[in-house]
């Protein structure tokens, strides 16, 4: 049986490993997150939100993922 | 009574700005927003949650459609860290109006003015419409202004300290000269403090921990909203002057 291939990936600090070629968007959902309620480093630079869909999921990338808490 | 504010080209009604730190339930900070009348509510911009990401969420609870989120740099302690928020915040709500604060060291969250002038600066030019806290220093503020800050918005005590308006002659002199809305930000900690910033004559004022750590807090939200609206038309009607000894309130003629 073939093994999924997967890359390497820090999602929040947190090591992780995701099937090869899936979207940012697909990587929120996998992560059980909805798309249009975070926003999404990769590599320090910020992806539009409407790209998140397009932009692939590259093996060594790293994600910071945010989105509104309470604060004052 | 017409009185609106108007920041950034958005009009308001409400003069009371709140925080949504701090509350025991996203219930009760719900209720307390709600009967603070606040119409914006300032928000922190932090990782989600990815080991349980079912937890309920701010949004689920206090409605960005209804209620103007301000994005806030709380924990920021130079301006790359508060501008790499503001643009994170600005991707996940589209929103440019941002509460900008960068702090000098922790234990008195006191604002850092040069980190904050130069990332004032950069965010403006970035279009971002900073509303900005920072020290009760009046050629600060005019600098800020200067420099695209669309708000100024000193301190009236440390940042969750709840001590009241240490500082009423240099707030004071903030307002008179600011060509942008001033709100005390930080220091209120219950009713009178935040009507002695509004008699001050300030735009508004802004507060998280005053409601958040009162024993009641959807009841102190509701004495906030009242101290507000109370102390702004003390202001409007303007006081009476002040004597150093008694003026008496009945005629004196016709007395028996």
């Amino acid at each position: 049986m073939a093994e999924i291939e997967t890359v390497s990936i820090r999602v929040n600090g947190q090591h992780r490993r995701v099937p090869k070629g899936i979207s940012i968007a697909d990587l929120a959902l996998e992560l059980g997150l909805e798309p249009s309620r975070v926003a999404v480093e990769k590599n320090l630079e910020i992806v539009p939100r409407s790209t998140l869909g397009q932009v692939i999921v590259e093996d060594g990338d790293d994600f910071e993922i945010v989105t509104f808490v309470g604060g004052g | 009574m017409d009185d609106q504010w108007q920041v950034a080209g958005r009009s308001f009604t409400s003069r009371l700005i709140v925080g949504t730190g701090k509350y025991k339930s996203f219930e009760q900070n719900a209720a307390a927003v709600e009967a603070s009348g606040a119409e914006i509510v300032t928000v922190a911009v932090r990782r989600v949650n990815i080991s349980d990401p079912n937890q309920p969420m701010l949004m689920d609870f206090i409605d960005p459609k209804k209620i103007t989120y301000l994005p806030n740099t709380a924990g920021c302690f130079n301006a790359e860290e508060a501008i790499r928020t503001l643009r994170l915040a600005r991707e996940a709500g589209g929103w440019t109006l941002v509460k900008l604060e960068v702090l000098g060291e922790a234990k008195t969250l006191y604002p850092d003015m040069i980190e904050t002038l130069r990332a004032t600066e950069i965010l403006a030019k970035e279009g971002f419409e900073p509303m900005v806290y920072c020290a009760d220093d009046p050629i600060a503020a005019k600098r800020l202004e200067d420099l695209g800050a669309v708000a100024i918005m000193p301190l009236g005590a440390p940042i969750g300290s709840g001590l009241g308006l240490q500082n009423q002659v240099m707030i004071r002199i903030i307002v008179e000269q600011a060509g942008v809305p001033v709100l005390v930000d930080a220091g209120v900690g219950t009713a009178s403090d935040a009507a002695v910033a509004m008699e001050l004559g300030c735009d508004g004022v802004l507060m998280n921990t005053a409601i958040a750590e009162a024993k009641d807090p959807v009841t102190m939200a509701r004495a906030m909203k009242l101290a507000v609206e109370s102390g702004r038309l003390a202001y409007r009607a303007g006081r009476m002057g002040k004597r150093r000894y008694a003026d008496p309130s009945s005629p004196l003629a016709g007395l028996i």
